[in-house]
């Protein structure tokens, strides 16, 4: 599905990554494979270093930091948000809605709609797309868009698929309507049918976690997990990837009928390294218009990877006067597969913070 | 090329005869980030790059098949 909007502008964007780093060669000996392996994976998927959250942080105490760091800075009054959206994987309950929690929390006026999206890879589109929606309504001007995910706390430090690759961290988008903002198109599909290729299989209502879900398992592969933890079925992932992301990327350039070169940056959501460097290669773009280095840095952080990326290495770019033609993309959990290309004007705040949760 | 890659395929995984196999896949002699690890040194060795959706398990499923997809290539 194309939706199309215009008129829409993000003044500021925050990312906050937690203080503590694990690093991968510290966590070699909690796996069941030889030194030398998971070294050679290490230098192919980018597995370095990656955020992780301590004690109790939750997604919401990154974003609850991320706004009020805006508000001190004086970018905008709380009061004027008009609509609250958290999209996570990492609530902190069932209920009630983390949105509300931050609601109360940041002290924002009642008249103001709270939303939570269960969402991950491609939740920061989603997001946007969400943003853009309630902008179109008068009565709105000015939306928080807060991405969260622990994933680390729902991770087993004995599965090397995922826990080297997984990384904590928030962002806060703050998004408006703006005469100036330039049309976009934004792509999104969602393939449900394949929905459990990447789960928590047990902790909800379907399967409750119990001592059973939390015991650790073999899975055959050297990989040890209970179901309480994420699980990625990698081959179908990148599968799924490599054959509807550049597909994705095609539609959208036909869409806004510019060429690949138009393109000052491409934004991807980032899985591993390797996987980005395969869709750099097939799509035909310079490693030098994809940056790639968020995995090795602070891992993945779901729907956080875009706004990291954005902060970690084009904020000099964002906040210059030149505007900057851009194509995000996110794909993964869902299926679910999104993308625009947006060509963004300055921006008021483009920064990483660091939250300290041992003092937190 | 088959010497090649038993090298490659025995560096990745020495505790397997990759000869005795007739699906590596389905005996369990490579796992999905073992195929990543097979993938990037196929690059290396050929100075190729193996496109992402022809990254399958039927393409290294037995070194027949990893010779076909790789003539693809070179």
């Amino acid at each position: 599905m194309i939706t199309e909007f215009s008129g829409k502008r993000i003044t500021d964007l925050i990312s906050v990554i937690p203080s503590k780093i694990s690093k991968f060669d510290d966590e070699i000996h909690n796996y069941s494979f030889t030194r030398e392996q998971s070294i050679k994976l290490k230098n192919i998927l980018g597995f370095d270093q990656h955020r992780i959250v301590s004690n109790n942080t939750t997604a919401s105490d990154l974003c609850e930091y991320g706004f009020r760091y805006l508000v001190d800075q004086k970018k905008f009054r709380p009061e004027s948000i008009d609509a609250l959206i958290f999209i996570s994987h990492s609530p902190d309950h069932f209920v009630p809605p983390t949105s509300s929690i931050l609601h109360g929390k940041l002290n924002l006026k009642e008249d103001c709609l709270c939303f939570d999206i269960n969402h991950g890879c491609a939740g920061f589109i989603v997001g946007l797309q969400q943003a853009f929606m309630l902008l179109n309504n008068k009565e709105i001007n000015r939306v928080a868009l807060m991405n969260g995910d622990t994933l680390s706390r729902k991770t087993s430090i004995k599965d090397r698929n995922s826990y080297p690759v997984i990384g904590d961290a928030g962002s806060v988008t703050i998004i408006e309507n703006d005469p100036l903002g330039k049309p976009l198109k934004i792509f999104t599909k969602n393939r449900g049918k394949d929905a459990m290729v990447i789960r928590i299989p047990a902790g909800g209502f379907r399967t409750p976690s119990n001592n059973k879900t939390a015991s650790l398992h073999s899975d055959g592969d050297g990989n040890f997990r209970g179901l309480d933890n994420l699980v990625m079925d990698g081959g179908s992932v990148f599968s799924f990837v490599q054959a509807e992301v550049p597909n994705m990327i095609q539609e959208l350039i036909e869409l806004n009928q510019i060429s690949m070169n138009d393109i000052d940056y491409y934004i991807l959501h980032q899985p591993n390294k390797f996987m980005l460097e395969k869709l750099a290669d097939k799509i035909g773009v310079p490693y030098e218009k994809m940056p790639n280095n968020i995995v090795e840095n602070f891992g993945n952080s779901n729907s956080v990877t875009i706004p990291l990326n954005l902060t970690f290495n084009l904020s000099k770019e964002l906040l210059g006067y030149s505007p900057n033609k851009l194509l995000l993309a996110g794909f993964g959990v869902g299926l679910t597969w999104s993308g625009l290309i947006w060509e963004m004007s300055s921006l008021k705040s483009c920064e990483i913070l660091e939250f300290d949760d041992n003092n937190g | 090329m088959k010497e090649k890659i038993l090298k490659i395929l025995g560096d990745i995984r020495p505790e397997f005869d990759f000869n005795e196999s007739d699906n590596f896949i389905d005996d369990g002699l490579l796992d999905s980030f073992d195929i990543v690890t097979l993938v990037s040194e196929l690059d290396s060795e050929f100075s190729i790059s193996i496109n992402g959706e022809d990254i399958s398990s039927e393409n290294f499923a037995t070194l027949t098949t990893i010779e076909n997809l790789l003539k693809v290539y070179i």
